[in-house]
């Protein structure tokens, strides 16, 4: 890459982590929130991009212009066939010295965790991590980047004055889904050609032991969760039951992961899956900080709780203060009653 | 076989309290403890030296007292231990952290080169993950995050398998050595530390390091001079105003459950229908 390029308007970049040509859905809100940034940074004109690595990618980029990028920058090669950390951060590294983004915005997705600060190192640039907002500081109209730290006791705004791209990784789901524009919205591809060979790389894949079914909490729309209070791995056989009626998914909070009831996956915060759902029952959950920072987005919280100072009923919408091995047989009693209503 | 492992003295972020006034940490009071995945990187670097020979070496970036935290290294197994502490060290980001402890370990093994270069996945104070990722590329050695097992090791011919932990399951990567690993716990459980460690720990003075000897940082690349970012703004998180709230004792459990039900019904979060979750269907 030894042509400069006429930079033009300044240029947002969100980085595309795609999996065997499935989309990571972080990429789509991370394109949500460039065109916001983009829009507070208005009468500069910036344009918002993507940069595409993988190998036969390319109709993906036709998603990408669905959901706001003008540019996709393609770098496809067998050597980006699988994700590894050199050849993917070479790849937009080269691409970000050559186009000089003034923003890239990368998921903080274990590949994005790994990925980001190798080419934050490689750039000689600032990276912040685990970003739960976005936006532009009004005075200096730079990205103004919060994150959550201290186990989610203190939350820091973070700026980056002098180096650039100004990059940050943000979790997924704690940004909205943009709604996408009509199909055939339309923009400009830019292949590149990556120049590494096979026998150059240090790392190669032998195998995938496949995880169990994986489980996306993340997505869920009803999720029921429990905590200590539920006594024992036979609470969880409750908090099931009321989930199947329900249709939602099981969740936990750490304690119980680290007790061996359940497996990591279903756990929601810190240090585990940040989510969103349409309704999330805290049921027996005290309510810590780092629990919190994973859930607290929900639409609607319905706590059950035996103590009534839990804080988790500072951010219920709806609380019940009473003993979960009653409140929760008595709501699937209720329910089915409804639901055989229901049914004609 | 020669492992350097990072390791970062971190508040026992279970004891971190706010000050409601000022909105700041209280850090009096708090335990420092050796960030915990440290302690599993230590020891699987003291699980390699039982197999294979050799010697670990910690090293870390901190304040004075963070010379315990190495000594505990020491009373766990390792034989070195080396403390970078100047106050132009201080207020560093990822970037300024990783350029120091780079350039450190490449100070390091112009003497005694590494095998392997553990870190922890990430430290729970800062929780960034970025500073094993950020030494790798500057040493220019290949980079395994999330991983969570070493299934060979050779020493000989300069390889290894290692496993990691990626969403759509467990990869199995083949390596050259050296290598920069980050490291869940599960990479090895902690033993207790034999007597003989313990005492000789009593008496270990680590090697402290300043920013000009033995190795001569640049100035404009340490500390907060170094930094690319900088912290703005520090706040607790905005408390929401809490919703309703029912009690069985007072009101009974019937009548709350139900109200409670039409409540859900109202907001539309109660398809009749049950939704099944969207799974996804992604493993290569
Ligand atoms: C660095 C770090 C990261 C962490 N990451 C996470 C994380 O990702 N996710 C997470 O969840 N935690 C995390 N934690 C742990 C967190 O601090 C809390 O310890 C944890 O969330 C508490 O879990 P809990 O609410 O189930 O248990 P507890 O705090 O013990 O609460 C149990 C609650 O159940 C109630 N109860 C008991 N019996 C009944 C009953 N019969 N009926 C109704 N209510 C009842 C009690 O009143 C109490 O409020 C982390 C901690 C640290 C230090
Ligand atoms: C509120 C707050 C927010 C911050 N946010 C950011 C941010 O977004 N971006 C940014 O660049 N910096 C940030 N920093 C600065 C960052 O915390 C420091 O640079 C810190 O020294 C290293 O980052 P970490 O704690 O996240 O380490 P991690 O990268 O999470 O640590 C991973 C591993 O690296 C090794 N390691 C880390 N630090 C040391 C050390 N000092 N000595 C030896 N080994 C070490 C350990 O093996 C550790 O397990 C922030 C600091 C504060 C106080």
């Amino acid at each position: 890459m030894t042509e400069t390029p006429d930079l033009g308007a300044p240029r947002i970049w969100v980085l595309i982590e795609q999996d065997a040509g499935q989309v990571h859905p972080v990429s789509w809100e991370l394109l949500g929130a460039a065109r916001r940034l983009a829009s507070e940074l208005d009468g500069e004109a910036t344009c918002v991009e993507a940069v595409l690595p993988g190998y036969g990618v390319r109709h993906l980029a036709a998603e990408a212009f669905r959901y706001g990028a003008s540019r996709v920058y393609l770098l496809e090669d067998p050597v980006l066939a699988l994700y590894r950390n050199l050849p993917y951060a070479l790849g937009v590294s080269r691409l970000a010295q050559t186009y000089r983004p003034e923003i890239l915005l990368i998921g903080a997705t274990t590949l994005g965790r790994d990925l980001a600060s190798t080419i934050a190192t490689q750039l000689e640039t600032g990276l912040t991590a685990d970003c739960t907002e976005l936006t532009i500081d009004p005075k200096l109209r730079i990205l103004a980047a919060t994150r959550p730290t201290f186990g989610g006791n203190l939350m820091a705004t973070i700026l980056c004055r002098k180096h650039r791209p100004q990059m940050a990784t943000v979790r997924p789901r704690v940004l909205p889904l943009p709604e996408a524009l009509p199909r055939g919205a339309t923009g400009e591809i830019l292949a590149v050609e990556l120049d590494l060979r096979e026998a150059d790389l240090p790392v190669r894949r032998l195998r995938l032991i496949p995880g169990a079914e994986r489980l996306n909490l993340e997505h869920a729309q009803v999720i029921v969760a429990g905590g200590r209070g539920l006594g024992g791995p036979d609470g969880l056989t409750l908090l099931r039951q009321l989930a199947d009626l329900l249709g939602g998914i099981v969740a936990v909070t750490r304690p119980l992961v680290d007790a061996g009831w359940i497996s990591a996956d279903h756990q929601v915060g810190q240090t585990g899956k940040t989510v969103r759902p349409k309704l999330y029952i805290a049921a027996g959950i005290s309510g810590a900080v780092q629990h919190r920072v994973g859930m607290g987005d929900a639409n609607l919280i319905l706590a059950i709780n035996r103590d009534p100072e839990a804080p988790i009923f500072q951010i219920a919408h709806l609380g019940i203060v009473g003993d979960l091995h009653e409140v929760i047989p008595e709501l699937i009693r209720q329910l089915q009653t409804l639901r055989a209503g229901d049914s004609p | 076989m020669h492992t350097i492992v990072a390791i970062k003295q971190v508040p026992d972020t279970t004891h971190v309290r706010i000050d409601p006034e000022t909105g700041t940490l209280i850090r009096e009071g708090v335990p420092a403890v050796i960030n915990p995945y440290d302690r599993h990187a230590l020891e699987m670097a003291i699980r390699l030296k039982e197999r294979f020979g050799g010697t670990v070496t910690v090293l870390t970036m901190g304040p004075p007292k963070a010379a315990e935290a190495l000594v505990e290294c020491v009373e766990q197994g390792a034989d070195r231990a080396i403390l970078l502490s100047d106050r132009k060290f201080g207020g560093a980001d990822t970037l300024a952290t990783a350029y120091v402890i780079a350039h450190a370990i490449a100070a390091i093994q112009v003497e005694d080169p590494a095998d392997l270069l553990l870190f922890g996945k990430q430290a729970i104070d800062g929780d960034t993950a970025q500073v094993g990722p950020g030494v790798a590329t500057r040493l220019a050695v290949p980079l395994i995050t999330y991983a969570m097992r070493i299934e060979s090791l050779d020493p000989a011919t300069r390889t290894a398998i290692i496993h990691r932990r990626i969403e759509q399951g467990i990869e199995v990567l083949e390596t050259t050595l050296p290598a920069l690993l980050t490291v869940e716990k599960e990479i090895a459980t902690i033993a207790r530390a034999p007597l003989p460690n313990l005492v000789r720990a009593a008496h270990y003075r680590p090697e402290t390091w300043d920013a000009t000897t033995p190795v001569p940082f640049d100035p404009a690349r340490i500390g907060i001079k170094g930094s690319a970012t900088i912290v703005s703004k520090a706040f607790t998180p905005p408390r929401k105003e809490p919703g309703e709230r029912m009690s069985v004792a007072e009101s009974g459990l019937t009548r709350v459950v139900g109200q409670a039900l039409q409540r859900l019904v109202t907001a539309g979060v109660l398809s009749s229908a049950p939704a099944t979750a969207p799974r996804d269907e992604s493993n290569a």
